[in-house]
């Protein structure tokens, strides 16, 4: 609101903007998707406090230390970590206003959260063949349900990422693309944070308990 | 005709012949009456060819004015659903006595006090009070629409989306039997392997998705697009109770979602968080989804509290006392919501501390609520009241609204509570407070706002029969469920076998008769008011005399509501104008940007709600195809940035003319 609210000089009170622009576009998108990632944060919230709960509870099956391999989920992490720095490089070559240099970034971004994705699954289906299935224990029930919700979502931030770079491809960075760009770096970064809790709480401190 | 078991399987899932309840006369009647008048329904809207109107104005709108009006026929519809299902109720407890059986069966009375509890809830009070804001927020605050138009349409049609999933199960299969929350284990596939529980829960995921985004909708709209000069502290009341109710609605509606995701991992593929064994907990489920539910009530209540305190100023003719006071009792009610939820199952067994804690904070939402009644009495304390309809309900509100607090403060002492339980008491304090505060302030905030959304009143002779039947039909109602309730009567019963008890239930079946009797007058005032519109009208869009700006523009309000963007000095922002001689421009006027329709909304409703369909009846391939079409569209309509236009100036122009020469009829 940098519009001043005084008196006309008349001394009239002004009751109405007889010359306004209307907001620009996007005016209310970066608060909105803000407000979007805090209630999705509320949903890893409830994932976590589940786990949190019931994380304990083997019901005589495999514990984190039978089923967690640390040197593979330390080498998954960096893979995400790495795809968050690189999508940092992306938005600052999209300041830049160089297109093909934020495509060749948003692709290596994507791969490194491909890669991810493919050892998470790898992950899971290795333990789901030594019998550690969500249906064995509610331990395993919360830790495939945070761990895969998580999962979920970067794959969403994929499907997100080709077509935002398809969207690139065809209109270029234009005032448009660049706020929806920014709104995926925010989805990013937002899931980075996440599986930094998720690889505390749920792997490190699984293998103290 | 091929019979192969397996193909039919994979076609139709579990869905077959016998899921359609033939069996139930009850439900066979119910469905040809329902029937019949959507079939007229539909033949008359193609008679007069309004299909395309209704598409292309009414569907695909994404005005916030004809959204919130869509949302209050939603909740009127639903309201005539949930309270079949109320007087179903209340005829069966009068008459299942003495060794009669009553005239309904276990297995659809159970399903008929589940569905009642579910559609009141979340198909009648949440678009009652979404509509409102939906309505009224933009225009109080001088916007022109809400920050996310398109998102603002999804929204409904999402919740439409969850009550015609709500309506299908009461002719395709069967609702849940597990009561308004299905508890665990009850509701778990071991209990419940019929579709019902699957049917409650993507009901509310569908419509949760709607209200969730529409909460946040909203909070961008109150914090990006208020006009120059309205600081928060110049909101109306009104505003603000919808901003601390948007907020809750963010951060409560993730943890019902959530829930109900792993209710149906459980259903679905056998995890194990609410199942009694392999270590799950089926208290988990108690405790998060009431982590939800409370500040849910007050998602219903907060808004009506606002509407309240419009009502009440405005009809007193005065500031409301104590702005600053109400606004901060409305942020502490909010906070403190989230710190109650334990109260609703003080018999768990968490140990005297952790009741103690949860008690206190529950007695001690009282203290603001209690700010809030004294700031109203204070308002209309030497005001000169003017006793229209929307008084009336604000006054039968304050009266019951204090009895339903005061048994809630009864219920909120553990020792109490263990006695009062479960029982009828219970349902006696919660209809109390959510038919006396959220109801009668819907019917207020209708009965206020109907003259700005349509240009004309709503008839006062059929509206204070309905307002009379109502107050008395629910006195009659509930107060014998006070009574039964401290004898030990529990919740959710179906036959009883004590004789002394029937009196009562029979008193409360007459109250519900009368409440029946007060829906009718509603309806005959909504057909009335309509035929009499001329006399009725209104042309100078303020006929309360009243205080805030949505009442500085006609009535109805042009697609842009205001033709120059208002400026605010003060809380009372349209009493403010007219006392200091604001003159209403006439020219200058400039094309004005707004948001187009879209189709896009409904369609990708219409794709979830297949797609739930077919979850809920396991027609795996009619869900995929759905959902692959959700992703298609949703993916499809980011291709669009072409999504607004401007309202040409000579078009302005023309609808302001229009205005001027209508208020100077009025004058002259």
């Amino acid at each position: 609101m940098t519009i001043a609210v005084k008196p006309t000089q008349t001394g009239e009170p002004l009751f109405y903007l007889a010359d306004e622009h209307p907001h620009p576009e996007g005016w209310s998108t970066p608060l909105g998707f803000w407000i979007y990632l805090m209630s999705d944060c509320l949903i890893f919230a409830i994932l976590f406090a589940t786990f949190g709960v019931l994380g304990g509870n083997y019901a005589a099956g495999p514990a984190p230390k039978d089923l967690f391999d640390l040197p593979l989920v330390a080498v998954n992490t960096s893979m995400l970590l790495l795809s968050s720095i690189t999508y940092g490089f992306a938005m600052l070559t999209m300041q830049q206003n160089r297109v093909g240099a934020t495509q060749a970034w948003l692709a290596i971004t994507g791969l490194f959260g491909l890669a991810f994705i493919g050892i998470e699954l790898s992950e899971f289906a290795h333990m789901i063949h030594e019998g550690a299935t969500p249906q064995r224990s509610a331990f395993l029930s919360s830790f495939f349900t945070l761990v895969g919700t998580h999962g979920l979502h970067v794959t969403c931030g994929l499907i997100w990422l080709v077509t935002l770079m398809t969207q690139v491809w065809r209109f270029g960075l234009i005032e448009a693309n660049r706020r929806r760009l920014m709104c995926l770096s925010m989805f990013w970064h937002f899931l980075d944070v996440v599986w930094i809790g998720v690889f505390t709480f749920v792997y490190l401190m699984g293998m103290l308990r | 005709m091929s019979t192969n078991p397996d193909l039919i399987k994979l076609v139709f899932g579990r869905l077959s012949l016998e899921s359609l309840p033939l069996h139930e006369p009850i439900v066979v009647g119910t469905f040809g009456v329902v029937a019949l008048g959507g079939l007229t329904l539909l033949a008359g809207l193609t008679y007069f060819r309004l299909w395309g109107y209704l598409w292309r104005e009414w569907f695909t709108t994404v005005d916030h004015k004809r959204i919130g009006i869509m949302y209050m026929i939603l909740g009127i519809v639903m309201l005539l659903r949930g309270f079949a299902d109320a007087l179903m109720m209340r005829l069966q407890q009068a008459i299942a006595f003495g060794g009669s059986d009553g005239y309904l069966n276990a297995h659809h009375y159970d399903q008929v006090f589940t569905a009642h509890g579910v559609i009141m809830i979340f198909f009648v009070a949440m678009p009652f009070v979404t509509g409102l804001m939906n309505y009224v927020v933009p225009l109080q605050i001088g916007a022109r629409d809400v920050s996310f138009p398109f998102l603002n349409n999804f929204s409904f049609w999402m919740t439409v989306g969850g009550a015609v999933l709500v309506m299908m199960s009461l002719f395709i299969g069967e609702f849940a039997r597990t009561g308004w929350l299905a508890y665990p284990p009850l509701s778990n596939i071991g209990y419940s392997p019929d579709v019902g529980v699957d049917y409650y829960i993507w009901a509310l995921q569908v419509a949760g998705v709607g209200t969730t985004l529409s909460g946040i909708n909203l909070i961008c709209t109150i914090v990006k697009l208020r006009a120059p000069g309205m600081s928060m502290m110049k909101m109306p009341v009104f505003t603000w109770t919808s901003l601390c109710t948007n907020v809750l609605i963010v951060a409560s509606f993730p943890v019902l979602t959530v829930v109900l995701a792993l209710l149906s991992l459980d259903r679905y593929i056998g995890t194990n968080f609410f199942t009694s064994d392999f270590g799950g907990s089926p208290m988990m489920y108690v405790n998060l989804i009431w982590i939800w539910g409370h500040p849910e009530v007050y998602i219903l209540v907060l808004p009506a509290f606002g509407i309240f305190s419009e009502v009440t100023s405005t009809f007193s003719g005065k500031r409301l006392f104590g702005y600053t006071s109400m606004v901060y009792a409305t942020v502490v009610i909010t906070i403190l919501s989230y710190l109650v939820w334990l109260h609703h199952f003080f018999t768990m067994g968490s140990g005297a501390s952790v009741n103690s804690f949860f008690g206190i904070t529950t007695m001690i939402i009282s203290i603001p609520t209690g700010a809030k009644m004294f700031n109203w009495l204070f308002t209309m304390y030497r005001g000169r009241i003017r006793f229209e309809l929307p008084m009336m309900w604000t006054i039968a509100f304050m009266l019951t609204f204090v009895i339903g607090g005061m048994t809630g403060v009864l219920l909120a002492v553990p020792p109490a509570d263990f006695v009062l339980h479960n029982s009828l008491f219970l349902i006696a304090h919660f209809h109390n407070v959510i038919i006396g505060g959220v109801v009668f302030g819907v019917f207020a905030g209708i009965g206020y706002w109907f003259p700005k959304a349509f240009g004309f009143k709503l008839d006062p002779f059929w509206g204070k029969l309905s307002f009379w039947f109502w107050v008395t039909g629910f006195y009659l109602a509930f107060m014998p469920l006070y009574v039964l309730g401290l004898m030990g009567v529990t919740r959710r019963l179906r036959v009883f076998d004590d004789p002394s008890l029937q009196i009562w239930f029979v008193v409360a079946a007459i109250g519900a008769g009368l409440v029946f009797l007060g829906i009718l007058c509603m309806l005959m005032q909504f057909a009335v008011s309509i035929l009499r519109r001329e006399a009725l009208k209104d042309v100078t869009g303020d006929p309360w005399d009243a205080r805030t700006l949505e009442w500085a523009t006609s009535s109805p309000p042009p697609d842009y509501n205001f033709a120059f963007t208002p400026v605010v000095h003060d809380n009372d922002a349209w009493w403010d104008m007219k006392r200091r001689g604001y003159k209403r421009p006439l020219t200058g006027f400039r094309p004005i940007h707004m948001p187009s329709n879209t189709g896009t909304g409904i369609i990708l409703a219409g794709l979830s709600t297949a797609m739930a369909f077919g979850l809920i009846w396991y027609i795996w391939w009619l869900a995929a195809v759905s959902f692959i079409a959700l992703l298609a569209v949703a993916i499809g309509h980011t291709f669009n940035y072409h999504r607004d236009y401007d309202i040409p100036a000579d078009h302005v122009v023309r609808t302001e003319e229009a205005r001027t020469q209508l208020l100077a009829g009025a004058k002259s």
